[in-house]
C-alpha cells in the first residue's frame, strides 16, 4: 500500500489544462520534492471537477480543502503552508459571493450542493488512469451483476428506468436495445458516439477524460444485453486526452478480464476499438458516423433502415451517446426504481450540462431533470455575470433554440424544452444577457451549420447558405421586412426537406429567435437599430465631451487612429474611419465612451 | 494482475482499493493523527515516525483514522511530536515519538483507547 498522508487532486480537465494546470502540477511536485515530501504526498490528476471558471483547481485531502485559480507560485505557497505546516492558504480558497473564503466547497457552495451526481460521480474523485480506483467506487460490479442476469432482464431494467438517450433526441435506451436484441444476425455491434460537436458542449469529453471505465462498462453491459461481440468508440481527433485515457482504460479492462474472452469467467466475449474521427459535425449523426467507421466518407443516409436493423456493415448496431452509456452501470447496480427517484415521470434521472456564456459559474453541472432554468442559472450558475439582465438561454447547440427570460421557471426536461421550440440536445447551455443580439446569435449558429454541412442534400447545402446570407444582410443593416418573411419560409422548407437530423434542425436557432425576438429582427430592418448594440454596422461609438477628461488612453489604443483631440481636452471619434472594434470603450476609465444605435450619419458625428 | 473471474475476486480488489482511497479522507473518519513536520521535526526523525504510524495503522487494519502532517508545533525539545485527536476526546500531544513509540501509540491509544501516559507532552486544545 502506498504510504500517503496528503493527497492532492488536481483537475486535469480541458479547461484547467488550458488555464495552466501542468505548470501548477510541476511546481507542486518540485516543491514537494524539495521538502522530501514526495514519498508521502500523492499528486493525482483527475477528470474535470466541473467548476471550470475557477481553474486550475486542486482539492487537498484528507481535509478536502478546495483551492482555485492556482499558479506555480500559489502551488509553492500551498506546499509550504498547507502541506508542511498545516495552515490553510486563505487567499487561494474559493470565495463566496460576499467575499468570505470557503474551504470545503463540496459541502458549502450551491454550485456543488445542488447537483445530483450519477454520471459525473467519479469525476474529480478518482484517478482516471487507475482501474483500481474505479473499482473502489463500485466499478464493474454492474457488469458482474448483469452477467448473472438474463440479457432480457438487463434490457427490462434499462426499460423500466426510463433512461432516454442523452445525445439529443431522447430516444428510450431500453427500447433501442430491445429492438437490436430481437434481430437475428450472426454479428452485432455497440457504438459509443463520442463525436460531440456542438459549440459550447464538453460533457462527453469530460466523462471520457475523467471516468473512461464507466463508458466501457456501459458498453459491455449493452453488448451483453443485445448479443454483440464488438464495440467501437467513435471519438473526434480534437479530444486527444480523452483518447489517451480511453486507451489506458481499455488496456486495463482487458488485463482484468472485463473485456476480451470469457469476461469474468463467463462465456461472454466482447472487445472495444477506438475509431478516431476528423471532427466533422455531421459525423455525430448516426448514419454518417457508421459510414465513417466503415472507412467511407462521413455522410448520412436515409432512415429507415435504422441502425438497430442494418447498422455497421449491414449488421444490427446500437449507437448510444457517452453520457447515456455512463448512466447504465449505475442503473444496473442500483436498480431502475432508484434511478426514477430523480428527474420527472417522462424524463427520469439527471442531465449533465455544459453551462457557458454570461453566467458567473461556467462549467460542468449534473442536475436532476425537471430542475427549473432559474435554479440552474441563478443557484448553481450563480446568476448573470456582471449582474446584468438575463435575456435568453440557448440549449441544444445548432439544433436547439433560444428560450427567452420570461420562461425561466420552465422545468428542464425533454418535453418542456421542446414545447418552447428548444431542445435538450446533448446538453450545451449558453446563457445570454442584454448585450447579446438574438439575430446575431442565429447568424452565429447558422454560420456553423453552413460550414459543417456535408453537402449531400440540397436543402441543407444551399438552403442554409441562403439563410445565412439573409441574416448577414439584416445584421449589416441592409435587410427588409420581406427578407424576414423569406427567411422564415426557407427555414420551414429546410426543416421539412433535409435528409438528416442536422439539416432538419439547422433552422431551429432562426425559428426560435423569430418566435420570441421578432421585434429585434424588425428593429434591424425597420429602424436599422440593433437593440443589443452588438451588430457593428448598426452602432456608433461616441465620446461624451462632459465626461471625457482628455487622458488620451482611447486615442492610443485605437488601431486605426480615428480618435483625435488635445491632451486634457475632450476627444472625438471620426465616424467615417471608425471600425467599431470597441478597444476605446474598454480602456476608458471615465465612462465617457458609449455605443449608440442606429449608427450616426457620418457627417453629423464629426462636429 | 490476473483476470477477475468472480464477484468475490472483484470484491477483494474493491476492498483493497477502497482502503487506498479512504486514506485520502473522503469518508467519515473518527480521528486524526498529526505529525509535526517542520524542519525541526523532520531533522528529529519525523519522517520515520510518520512512516511507522502509517504502517502500524495498516497492519492493524485501521482505516478510519487520518494521518496528516503539520508544521512545527513549537515543542522542539521533544520532537518528533505527534498529536492524536479522536472523536469526542480531548486531543493529546505526544513527544519524542520514535518509530517504536509510534507503534505503541497506535496500539494503545488508537486500538485500545488508552493514553500512553509516559509520552504525553500536553493535553487539551493547543
Amino acid at each position: 500500500m502506498p504510504l500517503t498522508t496528503n493527497t492532492i487532486l488536481i483537475c486535469a480537465g480541458g479547461a484547467c489544462i488550458s488555464a495552466g494546470e501542468k505548470s501548477v502540477k510541476d511546481a507542486l511536485e518540485e516543491e514537494l520534492k524539495k521538502y522530501g515530501l514526495d514519498e508521502v504526498v500523492r499528486v493525482i490528476e483527475t477528470g474535470c471537477m466541473g467548476a471550470c471558471t475557477l481553474g486550475p483547481i486542486a482539492v487537498i485531502y484528507p481535509e478536502g480543502v478546495f483551492y482555485q485559480k492556482l499558479t506555480p507560485e500559489a502551488a509553492k505557497e500551498i506546499v509550504e503552508e498547507h502541506i508542511l505546516k498545516g495552515r490553510i492558504v486563505e487567499k487561494h480558497l474559493y470565495k463566496a459571493p460576499e467575499g468570505k473564503p470557503v474551504p470545503r466547497v463540496h459541502e458549502e457552495v450551491p454550485f456543488f450542493k445542488k447537483q445530483v451526481k450519477i454520471v459525473t460521480r467519479n469525476l474529480g474523485i478518482i484517478d482516471p488512469t487507475k482501474i483500481e480506483e474505479y473499482i473502489a467506487r463500485d466499478g464493474y460490479f454492474a457488469l458482474a451483476k448483469a452477467l448473472q442476469m438474463k440479457p432480457e432482464d438487463v434490457i427490462r431494467e434499462i426499460k423500466d428506468s426510463g433512461l432516454r438517450g442523452r445525445g439529443g433526441a431522447g430516444f428510450p435506451t431500453g427500447l433501442k436495445w430491445e429492438l437490436a436484441a430481437k434481430q437475428k444476425a450472426e454479428r452485432k455491434f455497440v457504438v459509443c458516439n463520442a463525436d460531440e460537436g456542438d459549440p459550447g458542449a464538453f460533457m462527453d469529453r469530460s466523462i471520457l477524460e475523467g471516468d473512461p471505465h464507466a463508458v466501457i462498462e456501459g458498453m459491455a453491459i449493452a453488448a451483453y444485453a443485445i448479443g454483440a461481440q464488438k464495440g467501437f468508440v467513435y471519438v473526434r481527433a480534437e479530444y486527444p486526452l480523452a483518447i489517451e485515457r480511453l486507451n489506458i482504460a481499455l488496456e486495463q479492462a482487458r488485463e482484468y478480464g472485463f473485456l476480451g474472452e470469457n469476461i469474468m469467467g463467463t462465456d461472454f466475449f466482447f472487445d472495444i476499438e477506438i475509431r478516431i474521427g476528423a471532427g466533422a459535425f455531421v459525423c455525430g449523426e448516426e448514419t454518417a458516423l457508421m459510414a465513417s467507421i466503415e472507412g467511407e466518407r462521413g455522410q448520412p443516409r436515409v432512415k429507415p433502415p435504422y441502425p438497430v436493423e442494418k447498422g455497421l456493415w449491414g449488421y444490427p448496431t446500437v449507437i448510444n451517446n457517452v453520457e447515456t452509456l455512463a448512466n447504465v452501470p449505475w442503473i444496473i447496480r442500483n436498480g431502475a426504481k432508484e434511478f426514477r427517484k430523480y428527474g420527472t415521470e417522462t424524463s427520469p434521472g439527471t442531465k449533465v450540462f455544459a453551462l457557458a456564456g454570461k453566467v458567473k459559474n461556467t462549467g460542468l453541472v449534473e442536475v436532476p431533470m425537471g430542475i427549473t432554468l432559474r435554479e440552474l442559472i441563478y443557484e448553481i450558475g450563480g446568476g448573470i455575470a456582471g449582474d446584468k439582465k438575463l435575456k435568453a438561454v440557448q440549449t441544444g447547440g445548432p439544433s436547439g433554440g433560444c428560450i427567452p427570460a420570461e420562461y425561466i421557471d420552465t422545468p428542464v426536461d425533454f418535453e418542456s424544452l421542446q414545447k418552447l421550440g428548444a431542445i435538450m440536445g446533448s446538453g450545451g447551455m449558453i446563457v445570454m444577457d442584454e448585450d447579446d443580439c438574438m439575430v446575431d446569435v442565429a447568424r452565429f449558429f447558422l454560420e456553423f451549420t453552413v460550414e459543417e454541412s456535408c453537402g449531400k442534400c440540397t436543402p441543407c447545402r444551399e438552403g442554409t447558405k441562403k439563410m445565412l446570407e439573409i441574416l448577414e444582410k439584416i445584421t449589416s443593416g441592409e435587410g427588409t421586412e420581406e427578407d424576414i418573411e423569406e427567411l422564415e419560409k426557407l427555414a420551414n422548407v429546410i426543416k421539412d426537406t433535409s435528409l438528416c437530423g442536422l439539416g432538419q434542425t439547422a433552422p431551429n436557432p432562426v425559428l426560435s429567435t423569430l418566435r420570441y425576438f421578432r421585434d429585434e429582427y424588425l428593429a434591424h430592418v425597420r429602424e436599422k437599430k440593433c437593440p443589443a448594440k452588438k451588430c457593428k454596422a448598426l452602432i456608433s461609438y461616441v465620446i461624451d465631451p462632459e465626461k471625457c477628461v482628455g487622458c488620451t488612453a482611447c486615442a492610443r489604443v485605437c488601431p486605426v487612429q480615428c480618435i483625435s483631440g488635445q491632451v486634457r481636452q475632450p476627444h472625438v471619434i471620426d465616424q467615417a474611419e471608425c471600425v467599431r472594434c470597441g478597444s476605446c470603450i474598454e480602456v476608458c476609465r471615465f465612462g465617457a465612451i458609449s455605443k449608440v444605435t442606429p449608427a450616426l450619419p457620418v457627417e453629423e458625428a464629426v462636429e | 494482475m490476473g483476470k477477475v473471474k468472480s464477484l468475490e475476486e472483484l470484491m477483494k480488489i474493491k476492498e483493497q482499493a477502497l482502503k487506498d482511497l479512504q486514506l485520502r479522507g473522503e469518508t467519515g473518519k473518527r480521528g486524526k493523527i498529526t505529525v509535526a513536520m517542520g524542519t525541526c521535526g523532520i531533522a528529529a526523525g519525523a519522517k520515520e515516525t510518520l512512516k511507522a504510524i502509517v504502517e502500524a495503522l495498516n497492519e492493524h487494519g485501521v482505516d478510519d483514522v487520518a494521518v496528516v502532517q503539520s508544521g512545527c508545533m513549537g515543542l522542539c525539545e521533544v520532537e518528533p511530536t505527534v498529536e492524536v485527536r479522536l472523536e469526542g476526546q480531548e486531543p493529546v500531544v505526544y513527544g519524542r515519538v520514535t518509530p517504536e513509540n509510534a507503534k505503541r501509540i497506535v496500539k494503545m491509544h488508537i486500538l485500545e483507547g488508552r493514553v500512553v501516559e509516559d509520552l504525553v507532552v500536553k493535553r487539551g486544545e493547543v
